[in-house]
């Protein structure tokens, strides 16, 4: 699509200007007009302009006594200049600005990229939507692009009718739009035992929150004839390669899970499993099974790969606990976090996330002092049942160094633990469902580290 | 079509789900059935949707029964839907050094690309049906073996997802001898042992861990009960807090640059990571920290960081220059080698599994290129050692050519 501007590129000897700021009216001016002096000098002001831009634009803040700031006593190519045309990126883009906001591996963690993790830039994200480019990933064998057209969905096992339907067909039917967090069993497993990465991204970034649209799971079990007076539990299957499988309770598939297609506005994306996938609310994200193509209903649990070497706790008598899928309370400050730097003393928003598989967020607590004094946060509205809450807290720094952590409680009451408290029940080996109290330490430097504290 | 009335009787007893167990489940599934509470709530659900008077009318068609078996492939603990078959260990020791040596060893012992299937179990542990190595005091890293409580797991995983390049291509029979292989491996079975599914139920009784799971329904259960209680404290919380734990100054910029992943502009700014900690007041590192924020997203600083932190390490050498290939086919080749699982086996100047691509381009010259796209294809061994190295029928001409090129002209240092 860039090739539409093609024209002005054809001009090889001018050197390519930073901002795009030749416009196409001034091509085809020049065109008719040739390439004469007058000419000739704006394309001259405006490289320097832009240059002057990068050099100087993000470094010189602001106005000093007596100089007044550049950015706004000198005109701007972005002011003074035509900008693009519509549909220039047919399919929107970021600004390349933000080209640092990215998912990405955690070196060291896995061997092979098709059965790792991209942990999302919680560090960068607003509100609590997760943008679909930004959506953590977590494959087992490598992530698929499904030909809808030639995607099936089967319901079998306890039912009066074991049916087959086409994503037309689902599509038909009366659907559902909810907004819901999804967090890995695995996310913040690398910090069970000490600090192992640096920021939150790599902290909590098995963790996002969309829009699902779909149809719910009770319509589909009902139109098959589930045998719900003997029927326990149900199984969810994949279309890819692993053929992922989980065990989920009747009583929850029942309740609020979802047959989705739907992301956020748009069709779910391959990496999160075009065209079909399970929403299961508050469960562990290994249950919302990625390219949905079966769900079969029994009266027994299926101890699948992922229920037993997977996603259990290593309990300290040697034993390991399955199906804990519930993702607990918890919170994380996103901003100030690990890997940045506060750049003067003063006011501070600290900011960050929680969210609860049992409900709805009560309330999220902030200490500055690492857990010795605590004071109340504010919730952004809306805070929806099993989905991401953003808090707030104003906070002035007065340059000495400090300990941040939040602490969020349920609509259940349940107050997230101390990572001490977790330990104590279920020892140094487990893994998987850390939802520990996290700690940021603000340096008289301003530079914020991953810590443990006890 | 099928419509929802209230009070239609939804309950169907078919015959197959009631075959008595031949073998327990290794936990108590009481804890994981429904409560009192939620039995109502999917009472009152049924009554809701009757009420709505829902019919799907159209939607959906009846599954063949040829369809179901195509797709129901899994297998419980108590062995429903397990495909009859046998397999001897003898023949699993076939299947499992042209199909799963590569990634998991000869003896499924390697750690190299995924937790490693076996060790760590004892006679003993097959006696007592607990491994005794996953207790706290003992320090050894946990396997497969020691971990799985019913051969179910593994013959349904192995079945519907192995090998991890052509998953669901293994046969029953296939299936029974990579497990019988496993279970000798492990001392579980001898290793005349030919497994099938008339004596599966019995092989159940010496698998180490089968009495090791736990449930907790306080973690199943939406409304369970947990099984932490921390409590909202506001004052006085705790006495002097110590920092117990920071990551190592040697792993600082293990993740790559902080200042290259986060925002240019914003209340806070990623550190530049290459640097030691800052020192000093924030006022004074602000100009050096803003202005190294702004240089990640101008090229420099984003390649370092790229190399270190995205798409791993093991790939990288697909951005070597010399090749005479442009951007777009070196991005293709990488494209290639990560969608068909290369970089698992080779890395550029290391030997993994198979060799390096620095030792393939020095052996070989361009001339060798069909050679080598027919050896990739149709797999190979004896060449660089005893791990054969799979066939890859599901490359395209195209992409072997452009492969096979970058691999004997790259530098790959």
């Amino acid at each position: 699509m860039r090739d539409k501007r093609g024209d002005s590129q054809k001009f090889a000897r001018l050197r390519s200007a930073p901002e795009n700021f030749i416009s196409d009216e001034f091509v085809s001016e020049v065109r008719q007009h040739g390439w004469d002096d007058t000419r000739r000098s704006f394309i001259r002001k405006s490289l320097m302009a832009a240059g002057a831009a990068l050099a100087g634009g993000g470094v010189a803040r602001a106005a000093t006594q007596n100089q007044p700031d550049q950015m706004i006593t000198k005109p701007r190519p972005w002011s003074t200049s035509l900008g693009n045309p519509v549909a220039f990126h047919p399919y929107g883009q970021p600004s390349k600005y933000e080209v640092n906001l990215q998912r990405r591996q955690s070196p060291g963690l896995t061997a092979v990229p098709q059965a790792s993790v991209a942990f999302s830039p919680l560090q960068g994200m607003f509100g609590i939507i997760t943008a679909n480019g930004l959506h953590f990933e977590r494959h087992h064998q490598g992530w698929v692009d499904v030909d809808p057209t030639e995607h099936r969905f089967m319901i079998n096992g306890m039912v009066k009718n074991p049916k087959v339907y086409t994503m037309d067909d689902l599509m038909r039917m009366p659907s559902v739009s909810r907004m819901h967090f999804i967090e890995c069993g695995a996310n913040t497993a690398m910090e069970w035992g000490n600090v192992a990465v640096p920021t939150v991204q790599y902290t909590h970034g098995m963790l996002s929150c969309c829009e699902f649209t779909g149809v719910p799971l009770k319509y589909l079990l009902q139109d098959c004839g589930a045998d719900f007076k003997n029927a326990q539990f149900i199984l969810a299957e994949g279309n890819d390669g692993s053929s992922e499988t989980r065990t989920i309770s009747m009583a929850r598939a029942m309740d609020d899970v979802i047959v989705a297609w739907g992301m956020n506005g748009e069709m779910l994306r391959p990496e999160n499993g075009y065209p079909l996938r399970l929403v299961v609310p508050g469960v562990q994200g290994v249950s919302w099974v990625k390219w949905l193509r079966r769900i079969e209903v029994g009266d027994k649990p299926w101890n699948a790969k992922d229920e037993t070497l997977g996603y259990v706790d290593h309990m300290p008598d040697g034993t390991l606990r399955q199906y804990t899928s519930i993702q607990e309370c918890k919170s994380v400050i996103t901003s100030p976090s690990g890997g940045q730097a506060l750049l003067s003393t003063g006011f501070y928003n600290i900011t960050g996330l929680a969210w609860s598989g049992r409900g709805k967020i009560k309330k999220v607590d902030i200490s500055v002092d690492g857990g010795k004094n605590w004071k109340t946060a504010t919730l952004n509205t809306p805070i929806l049942d099993k989905c991401l809450t953003r808090f707030n807290f104003s906070w002035n720094w007065d340059g000495s160094p400090a300990i941040l952590q939040s602490r969020a409680v349920d609509e259940t009451g349940y107050v997230q633990p101390t990572k001490s408290q977790l330990v104590a029940v279920r020892g140094t080996r487990s893994i998987y469902h850390n939802n520990a109290i996290q700690s940021w330490q603000v340096a008289e430097s301003g530079e914020v580290f991953n810590v443990h504290v006890e | 079509m099928f419509t929802l009335n209230n009070g239609q009787a939804l309950s169907i007893a078919l015959s197959i789900f009631l075959v008595p167990l031949s073998v327990a489940q290794p936990i108590d599934i009481s804890a994981l059935t429904s409560t009192p509470d939620e039995q109502t709530q999917i009472e009152t659900t049924i009554k809701k949707m009757a009420e709505q008077n829902l019919s799907f009318h159209n939607i959906g068609r009846d599954a063949l029964k040829v369809e179901v078996e195509a797709w129901d492939i899994d297998v419980r603990p108590d062995f429903q839907g397990l495909k009859p078959g046998k397999g001897s260990v003898a023949d699993g020791e076939d299947v499992w050094a042209s199909k799963c040596a590569s990634c998991h060893g000869d003896f499924a012992e390697s750690n190299k690309f995924f937790a490693p299937l076996l060790g760590g179990t004892t006679e003993d542990d097959v006696k007592a049906g607990r491994v005794s190595n996953l207790r706290a005091e003992a320090n050894v890293p946990s396997t497969t073996m020691m971990k799985i409580s019913t051969v179910s797991t593994l013959w349904d995983f192995i079945y519907r997802a192995m090998p991890w390049n052509a998953p669901k291509s293994l046969t029953p029979d296939e299936t029974y001898a990579v497990v019988a292989y496993l279970l000798s491996e492990a001392s579980v079975i001898p290793d005349d042992f030919e497994l099938s599914n008339n004596n599966i139920a019995d092989v159940q009784k010496r698998i180490p861990n089968r009495d090791g799971m736990v449930v907790y329904a306080g973690l199943w259960h939406t409304k369970g009960k947990p099984d932490t209680q921390n409590t909202a404290c506001m004052k006085d919380c705790v006495g002097e807090t110590k920092v117990v734990s920071e990551l190592p100054e040697h792993a600082r910029n293990m993740n790559g640059n902080y200042a290259a992943q986060m925002r240019i502009v914003g209340a806070t700014i990623g550190v530049n990571s290459d640097e030691p900690k800052l020192t000093g007041k924030p006022e004074a590192n602000a100009a050096a920290v803003r202005a190294y924020a702004l240089q990640t997203i101008n090229g420099d600083t984003k390649k370092m960081d790229s190399k270190k932190v995205n798409g791993g390490a093991k790939t990288d050498s697909s951005s070597a220059s010399d090749t005479g290939m442009d951007a777009a086919a070196r991005e293709k080749v990488k494209a290639i080698l990560t969608t068909n699982a290369c970089t698992s086996c080779h890395a550029a100047t290391a030997k993994l599994v198979g060799p390096s691509f620095k030792e393939i381009s020095e052996k070989y010259s361009e001339k060798d290129a069909p050679m080598l796209g027919e050896k990739i294809k149709k797999g190979g061994s004896g060449v660089w050692g005893a791990i054969p190295m799979p066939p890859h029928p599901g490359i395209a001409d195209g992409d072997l050519s452009l492969v096979t090129k970058w691999i004997l002209t790259a530098d790959h240092d």
